[in-house]
């Protein structure tokens, strides 16, 4: 397939939501996910899918390095991969421009690289191909977040739900994108343009899609959008719904005069045609919204893959979709990790020691190396590799990085623990997440709060 | 209007009650309308009767209300009752001036106390209602709070015509895909509001929403009886759309719902409007309402019409003459003479016509005992009982003839034009808020005759103003009264006329399709430049100035009055300037229609002292006016001014004019220069525009000598 994929990886410093998680030893596309970097996933499937020529975009030098290192040890003979570095906080549309130049496919697959999904972009790509579209979105549910165990966090959820509306308008054969709202700039009413349901007749508003980053251009038109509209940053706040808003828009007006005469002399046929059409509307569905949208001469058509409820699909970009996606994915989107579990529904690697009366339960990964004490439980957790792990410690819902210490009696429910943490004896964490290197102090208890070591003492 | 309602027979189904509503009389029909209603009330109750086992029906009336109690006994509805046919009982009541009101009146009389079905008197429809209320009965068990279950039905599917195709407004719903409940509504499309607006509400409470514009309302509404407690709660409903609907879904206190049923099979059409009215005529012709066509119906008047091919109907007692052409989809009523050479192309002629040689007719309806001359042409037209087109008269597209109205030999009615025996009444007022307005029994009580007139602007119809003319010849003109359209204006006259969308119309609307938003840009409520934007742009632009003068006017007055000194006023009016963003060009203009305006106030009367007061105010003021007087263009500018208001707003200085010029030129107010280049200019202008210079010439002549001596001089 003649793609090129653009897999944005982000950088060290992008987002604040995940700090402390990332740090300048992870940068954002290298935060394991059960165990394997989140980029793991979006790079997996694109090699399922056949698309092998990639360019991977990291933000900062630093950031690259360390991405670059680990995806060409993975990926060796696998994929073709170019890490490319672009400056920092150019956000998507930026890092896209940067890159601009090395982009010669007739389309462009963007991917962003913190996408974990089984949705495949190939399948994206082809009804991308198929409509002839300039931009198709992958489009899915607005995922049940919140783990549904907890009920502090659902609660939490529930009061977050609004903020993240977005809105989606869609043609009656639902391929088509006619609106697009995103995100958080919708706290008022909804206004759709009243031209836009005069074209299309009916238009489906949906408000429980998310747009989830994976996006097929035709590199022409994004090339164009890039060149002319220098100001956007965001591919998902500015250019996707540019297109869509532009979409309907008539040639520019110094052909016009040829234009009108064009489609002043095939107007009446081709409405004459769009009768027959709808009369096989459910056949004819897709070439009847081609119809309309060809006729306006300058036109191009913004596609949607709308992905099914079954499908899993999750961007990590808050602490909370990390939790959620590292629970899912050991759990009921287990196929996504690529292990395979034991009977017991969980991974223990043959290298790690376990005390006696230590108990892991279902729907737990641990990982090389690591050693537990005696009379340990853990469930529902991940464990990274060469952790060393005392006796009577509770790990409940919660991941824990590598090279980390916790001495007994520790509880940790709800945490993120990263590299090299320690955590001395009894030390209680409960929805907390604790940065790289930092030291808990014995009998210390955190609750909902984020650890990290401040710039003097790294 | 007509309510009436069934009796429940034993082990039948739930009692329903049927509404039909007859809007008397459409604003824009004399009295046409009134007659088109009775026909679809036929139809409806035909319908009703046939396939709902509705049991009762009750037909409300204000407006007419003796010739529908007339039509309900001669068609047989009136009074019976028996088991298996539905017994018809007209509600009459003269003050209800809505639907609102007639639903009140029908709360207070107790009539109804189930289930009922409220049907606008005016739709044709075939459907089947059995689905319907079956749906809305299941739906009220499980759910109290379903009150009404709206039919709504797909339109056409041409992006261009489904909505212009019944005339009607362009509507707008939001429904639920899954339940089918009517989340938004609304039903006037005037193009200021460029968007929808759904309140987010409704979009959190419903992920998913269908926003359809291909949709119809039938105006068959199956309620509880909620409803009319609900009308009688709100005592401010009037529409039942625009009120009782949009009330309900903004209302989230009492939580009721309104329900969708799409009608996939049938035929539902609401016949408002003339485009309507020939819309659904052409379908009952080509069969869309079986069993509600010509043939079905008349056989049970026992008046024989038969169908014959291509959609003839015809009568068996029309008078044919061989030479005489029918075309297809046409209806020919009986005891109707057809003469030599007619061509009748896709109309409707009623009963008793004469038609006489050479006529032709297009996509009209005549209706019955109209008398049409030799070489006559109607075309797109309505033409109503007792009309009488005398030889070679001309119906262009769109018109509509009241009753008895007359038009004289080889006259012309122009297109879209509106002619009725009664003056239009006066009330303006008469918006589709009351869209069921009583002017009861219009005869009576029509507005005196001496409040309307023909409005005249239809200049090439010669009216006969006078009373007495209705009697009389009317060889050279019309008989009647041309009415305006009250609320609409001339835009939406295509939209509602007979006659067929203009070309150029359907070219716009392609374009107003296509041409989307370079506006919806960058900013999140923009304003879309409309098509017709530069026109609006340039009359702004009038005002605009227009204001500017009357500014620049009155800060003048004030200097006038002494309050400004000089100084301050040359500021002053430069502030003008600027807020209005104008050229030095106008405010010449401005400053000098203010001086000469005050020489006008000063003089009395006579141009004498005319003269002397503009001589002593230009004197006066010819600083302030030179300082705006720096190049030939301005110089240019002030004369033009003074042109326009000799031909416009201040006639007295008309005849001034040469006097004043050589004045203005002593007063160095204007340069030789200009004077010449304006003459100049004026040479290849039309006669009209030339009369100042014309009148000056003997002045620009003497200029022209001067500059020449000047010249030699030189040399």
């Amino acid at each position: 397939m003649d793609f090129q994929v653009v897999v944005l990886a982000g950088g060290t410093s992008d987002s604040e939501k995940l700090s402390p998680l990332v740090s300048k030893d992870v940068p954002k596309a290298l935060l394991p996910v059960a165990n394997r970097p989140v980029l793991s996933y979006a790079l997996d499937l694109l090699e399922a899918s056949d698309l092998k020529d990639l360019i991977v975009v990291v933000e900062g030098q630093e950031a690259a390095q360390l991405v670059d290192a680990w995806v060409s040890s993975a990926y060796l003979d696998r994929l073709r991969v170019e890490v490319v570095v672009v400056s920092e906080d150019l956000g998507s549309a930026g890092a896209l421009r940067a890159i601009s130049k090395r982009l010669t496919a007739n389309d462009i697959l963007v991917v962003s690289g913190d996408l974990v999904t089984d949705v495949l972009p190939g399948a994206v790509a082809a009804t991308h191909r198929r409509n002839g579209a300039a931009v198709t979105a992958l489009l899915c549910s607005v995922p049940v977040s919140g783990p549904s165990d907890t009920a502090s966090s659902s609660g939490k959820d529930k009061a977050k739900k609004p903020n993240r509306l977005n809105v989606v308008g869609l043609d009656r054969s639902k391929q088509f994108l006619l609106h697009i709202v995103s995100g958080t700039d919708v706290e008022k009413d909804v206004q759709v343009h009243k031209r836009k349901i005069q074209v299309v007749g009916r238009m489906e508003i949906r408000s429980d899609l998310m747009d989830a980053h994976l996006y097929a251009f035709k590199r022409t038109i994004l090339q164009d959008v890039l060149e002319h509209k220098e100001a956007y940053r965001s591919i998902r706040l500015e250019v996707l719904p540019y297109l869509v808003r532009s979409q309907l828009r008539s040639a520019p007006s110094g052909g016009s005069g040829t234009a009108v005469d064009e489609t002043g002399s095939s107007a009446v046929q081709s409405s004459g045609n769009l009768q027959c059409l709808s009369q096989h509307r459910v056949i004819a569905s897709s070439a009847f919204k081609q119809n309309v949208l060809s006729r306006s001469s300058g036109g191009h058509r913004c596609c949607a893959y709308i992905a099914t409820k079954s499908k899993y699909c999750h961007r990590l970009n808050s602490i909370q979709s990390y939790c959620d996606i590292n629970r899912d994915v050991i759990g009921e989107a287990s196929h996504l990790s690529g292990y395979s579990f034991s009977t017991q529904n969980n991974i223990i690697h043959p290298s790690s020691v376990l005390g006696s009366k230590t108990t892991i339960g279902p729907h737990c990964i641990l990982a090389e190396g690591s050693q537990l004490g005696d009379k340990c439980s853990v469930k529902r957790s991940v464990i990274g590799r060469h952790c060393r792990i005392g006796s009577n410690v509770k790990i409940v819902n919660s991941v824990v990085m590598n090279h980390v210490v916790i001495e007994d009696g520790c509880h940790i429910q709800g945490s993120v623990v990263c590299n090299n943490v320690q955590l001395q004896e009894r030390a209680v964490l409960k929805d907390c997440q604790v940065g790289a290197g930092y030291i808990v102090t014995a009998g210390s208890e955190h609750k909902a709060e984020s650890l990290a070591r401040k710039y003097s003492e790294l | 209007m007509t309510t009436s309602r069934a009796r429940p027979t034993p082990g039948g189904p739930p009692r329903r009650q049927l509404h039909a509503q007859i809007p008397p009389h459409h604003p824009r029909a004399p009295q046409g309308a009134a007659a088109a209603g009775a026909h679809a009330d036929d139809r409806v109750h035909a319908h009703v009767a046939g396939v709902c086992g509705v049991e009762e029906a009750f037909v409300f009336c204000c407006a007419h209300s003796h010739q529908v109690k007339e039509y309900l006994e001669k068609a047989g509805w009136a009074g019976k009752s028996g088991p298996g046919s539905m017994a018809v009982t007209a509600v009459e009541s003269h003050d209800a001036i809505s639907a609102g009101d007639a639903l009140r009146v029908i709360y207070d009389r107790g009539v109804i106390h189930g289930d009922f079905v409220l049907i606008s008197g005016d739709t044709v429809s075939n459907m089947s209602l059995k689905d319907a209320l079956q749906e809305h009965m299941d739906r009220k068990k499980k759910d109290p709070l379903a009150v009404m279950t709206m039919v709504i039905k797909h339109s056409k599917p041409s992006i261009l015509t489904h909505q212009t195709r019944l005339g009607n407004d362009e509507i707008v719903m939001a429904i639920d895909p899954e339940t089918k409940e009517l989340l938004y509504y609304e039903d006037r499309a005037d193009n200021s509001h460029l968007y929808i607006t759904i309140d987010k509400d409704v979009l959190t409470n419903n992920p998913t929403l269908q926003l359809h514009n291909d949709m119809e309302d039938c105006y068959i509404d199956i309620c509880s009886p909620e409803v009319l407690s609900l009308f009688t709660d709100n005592f401010d409903y009037q529409h039942l759309r625009r009120h009782f609907v949009k009330g309900l879904l903004v209302d989230d206190i009492m939580g009721y719902k309104i329900y969708t049923h799409e009608l996939r099979s049938g035929y539902a059409a609401r016949i408002d409007n003339f485009r309507s009215y020939d819309t659904v005529s052409k379908d009952v012709i080509q069969r869309w309402t079986y069993p509600m066509v010509p043939d079905v119906i008349s056989s049970r008047d026992c008046s024989e019409s038969r169908l014959h091919r291509q959609g003839v109907y015809k009568a068996s007692d029309v008078t044919l003459s061989s030479s005489a052409q029918i075309g297809a989809n046409s209806v020919v009523g009986s005891a109707t003479s057809i003469g030599d050479h007619c061509k009748v192309l896709n109309s409707v002629i009623g009963e008793g016509c004469k038609i006489g040689k050479n006529v032709l007719i297009n996509g009209s309806f005549i209706w019955d005992n109209v008398i049409i001359e030799d070489g006559c042409k109607v075309s797109n037209s309505l033409v109503c009982d007792g009309v009488h087109l005398r030889a070679g008269a001309i119906v262009e597209p769109g018109c509509v003839l009241s009753f008895k109205v007359e038009v004289g030999k080889n006259v012309v009615v122009p297109a879209h034009s509106k002619v009725s025996l009664l003056p239009q009444p006066s009330n303006e007022d008469s918006d589709e808020e009351l869209e069921y307005a009583d002017t009861n029994s219009g005869i009576t009580d029509s507005p005196p005759f001496s409040s309307m007139r023909s409005n005249g602007d239809q200049s090439t119809v010669p009216l006969e103003e006078d009373e007495s003319g209705t009697s009389e010849t009317g060889t050279c003109g019309v008989v009647g009264y041309v009415w305006t359209s009250v609320d609409t204006g001339i835009v939406e006259e295509w939209r509602q006329s007979i006659a067929p969308i203009p070309k150029e119309k359907l070219e716009e609307l392609r374009h107003a399709v296509s041409d989307d938003d370079g506006s919806e840009d960058e900013s999140n409520n923009p304003t879309l430049p409309d098509k017709d934007d530069s026109s609006d742009s340039v009359v702004e632009d009038d005002d605009h100035i227009s204001k500017f003068e009357k500014e620049v006017e009155e800060t003048f007055q004030r200097a006038l009055g002494g309050g400004v000194n000089r100084d301050n006023l040359i500021l002053e009016i430069n502030g003008l300037r600027l807020a209005y963003s104008l050229q030095h060009a106008d405010c010449a203009g401005a400053v000098f229609y203010s001086v000469m305006k005050s020489a006008l106030v000063a003089a009395q009367s006579t141009n004498d002292t005319l003269l002397k007061t503009t001589a002593d105010a230009l004197g006066k003021w010819k600083d302030l006016v030179r300082n705006y007087t720096k190049t030939v263009d301005e110089e240019m500018e002030i004369l033009l001014k003074f042109e326009e208001m000799c031909q416009e707003t201040t006639k007295e200085f008309s005849l001034l004019f040469p006097k004043i010029l050589p004045y203005l030129y002593d007063t160095e107010v204007v340069s030789e220069d200009a004077i010449l280049r304006w003459a100049e200019e004026k040479e290849h202008a039309d006669e009209s525009d030339k009369v100042f210079v014309r009148q000056s010439e003997a002045f620009i002549k003497w200029l022209k000598e001067a500059e020449e001596e000047d010249d030699e001089e030189e040399e």
